[in-house]
């Protein structure tokens, strides 16, 4: 067990290196570099020569991506183009801001999605069923900012119950984050919670047709008690994965709808640093979201290892 | 020769069999006549456009739909409907080829590293890994940025990157076939690897393959569009679901036509994909409700 989890936890720092690696050779890669595409028409002569010294762009690649790895471990980013500033010092509000609104989207939606999940599957091809699973569809397949465009307009624009665009400082303290973030959050979660309840269903339906359901029935369980006890925790092991795999899917969508909000988070952050074309903040950004995305993949597998109990007497016996 | 006439002949009676499959449900239907519609609307669409889709008027601004301006006009005086039938050409021609060409590198990198697993395998899955746990947007908005919105540009780098989840999908399939006595005896019979992936493994992994293709065809689309609403997909005044709804946006409260007229078209294109696509899915005999969305 113990290996087990160590094995995980060194292949998801193996592919954050990976993730390293691949950032810094991909702006390296690519033509232009931080200071040609920052100067832009004025990269030439003296101007580009104190920009490479200041930055150190003219020392060999390795030894640049040896000190900036450096610095990532002891958790310094160094420092933007644009506003001489401390990435650190970026970064740290617009991480918070975007933790407030991933988690409230997650604490609302795990939950429904649980519930339409298997509400949808014990009640399968019934009115119930096809009617959320229909919602669901919709909800999943249309894009984050055509969603966000549409709660906009019907439940600040038209109906005016509250307001459509998030205008708060970057710094701001949580609780007066909180009412702004109101469509944002429901925005998020409803993709999210369709995305989950369409796995919660398919799980709950292959356990319901297995053999020990089938004899439970006949032994004459109660319906209730044999949907808690037997089908449930079965059903919900399988869906951890692919719950985490949804939330870091979700990264991706994130930074749309936070443009679309105008809220002050990472990603529209990713937005901000790119159009200014601010390349060491890109690369660290980088390096979170992935870290991020390792970081919940990491905590699905510990969850599924602990929660099923036949992998652990496994490698007991080992 | 005759042979390989009947067997032609078998695969497009074939094809012809999967279609009517997925058209013997309401959702495959349905599907599959928005995608139909959609595509003839793109070819068609410039043949019949009423407006000129560039022409700026600002005497006639923010038009509201009448039986001159059907879906109305934009900020800059632009009919909203000569705009929106032909919105979606280039997200559906780029995300075609984009699509092809995920399936194309996908699938040969996914059935190279199941036939020749080993260290290579773990090595490029780890590459594969890694890759994928980089947000898409983040890597597509850096090369875009860095290196332009023209097609040329958009096609290789959405195939590229819509193509990592097709590695994995071509990878395990061909893991399940590899076993297979067939393989074994073929490997006997001192078929090279080239003849043995060529008339072996590609016939029985081909089905899975292209359902995964059919489905990140939705998703490049999405991904196209979201680019276009950050301003990092086409550039104006090509008309774009994407950049149109991203543009309307600020003056949907006067105007809400111009945002709702692209958003529809937008939304059931994605729409008619996802449904023809699963159909595509049922037709073939593929499980993919349990799959997440990579």
């Amino acid at each position: 067990m113990f290996f087990l989890v160590l094995k995980r936890i060194l292949l998801g720092l193996i592919t954050l290196f990976i993730v390293s690696l691949i950032t810094f050779s991909g702006v390296e890669v690519l033509p232009g570099d931080a200071c040609t595409t920052y100067l832009e028409r004025e990269a030439y002569g003296a101007a580009l020569e104190a920009c490479y010294e200041r930055l150190g762009l003219n020392t060999p690649a390795y030894e640049r991506y040896i000190s900036w790895a450096a610095g990532v471990l002891q958790g310094d980013f160094g420092y933007s183009l644009s506003g001489e500033m401390r990435i650190n010092d970026v970064l740290g509000p617009r991480v918070k801001n975007s933790m407030v609104l991933a988690s409230a989207s997650i604490l609302i939606g795990i939950p429904i999605a649980l519930l339409l999940g298997i509400i949808t599957a014990l009640w399968r091809d019934k009115l119930p069923d096809i009617i959320i699973s229909t919602v669901t569809i919709f909800s999943m397949t249309i894009p984050e900012f055509i969603s966000a465009t549409l709660l906009i307009l019907i439940v600040a624009i038209w109906l005016e119950w509250l307001p459509g665009i998030v205008i708060v400082p970057t710094g701001v303290s949580i609780s007066e984050l909180l009412p702004n973030i109101i469509l944002p959050v429901i925005a998020i979660s409803m993709i999210m919670t369709a995305h989950m309840a369409r796995m919660v269903r398919s799980s709950v339906i292959q356990v319901m047709a297995s053999d020990y359901v089938q004899m439970a029935i006949l032994k004459g369980v109660p319906y209730w008690k044999m949907v808690f006890k037997h089908v449930l925790p079965n059903a919900l092991l399988p869906a951890i994965n692919v719950v985490a795999l949804t939330i870091a899917w979700l990264l991706g969508g994130v930074v749309v709808t936070e443009v679309v909000f105008n809220y002050p988070g990472l990603g529209r952050l990713v937005i901000e640093s790119i159009s200014n074309r601010d390349l060491p903040v890109v690369q660290a950004l980088a390096i979170i979201l992935a870290s991020i995305y390792v970081s919940i993949n990491l905590i699905a597998d510990l969850m599924t290892l602990m929660l099923n109990p036949r992998l652990k007497s496994l490698q007991i016996k080992k | 020769m005759t042979f390989e006439k009947e067997q032609k002949k078998n695969n497009l009676q074939k094809i012809f069999e999967v279609i009517k499959t997925m058209a013997s449900k309401p959702s495959g239907l349905i599907g599959l006549s928005i995608l139909l519609f959609h595509v003839i609307l793109a070819i068609t669409s410039p043949l019949y456009a009423p407006y000129d889709f560039k022409a700026i008027d600002p005497t006639l601004m923010l038009q509201a739909p009448s039986s001159e301006f059907w879906f109305g006009t934009d900020s800059l005086g632009r009919d909203v409907f000569t705009r929106t039938i032909l919105g979606g050409r280039t997200a559906l021609t780029v995300t075609f080829f984009g699509s092809l060409i995920a399936l194309f590198w996908g699938g040969s990198l996914g059935i190279f590293c199941g036939l020749v697993g080993g260290k290579i395998d773990d090595v490029v899955m780890r590459i594969i890994d890694a890759f994928l746990s980089i947000p898409w947007i983040l890597a597509m908005l850096l090369i875009v940025s860095l290196l332009g919105t023209t097609t040329l540009v958009l096609i290789p780098a959405l195939g590229f990157f819509y193509g990592k989840g097709i590695v994995r999908v071509a990878r395990a399939a061909t893991h399940d076939v590899i076993a297979k006595d067939f393989i074994v005896s073929a490997r006997a019979r001192g078929h090279s690897n080239l003849s043995i992936i060529w008339n072996e493994i590609l016939p029985n992994v081909r089905d899975a393959i292209m359902v995964e293709g059919a489905m990140r065809w939705s998703w490049m689309l999405l991904g196209f569009s979201s680019l276009s609403f950050l301003g990092f997909g086409v550039s104006p005044p090509t008309p774009d679901w994407g950049l149109m709804i991203s543009n309307a946006r600020g003056l949907m409260s006067f105007a809400y036509w111009a945002v709702l007229a692209p958003i529809f078209g937008l939304s059931s294109l994605i729409i008619g994909i996802n449904l023809t696509a699963d159909a595509f899915a049922k037709a073939l005999g593929i499980d993919r409700s349990t799959k997440a969305p990579v």
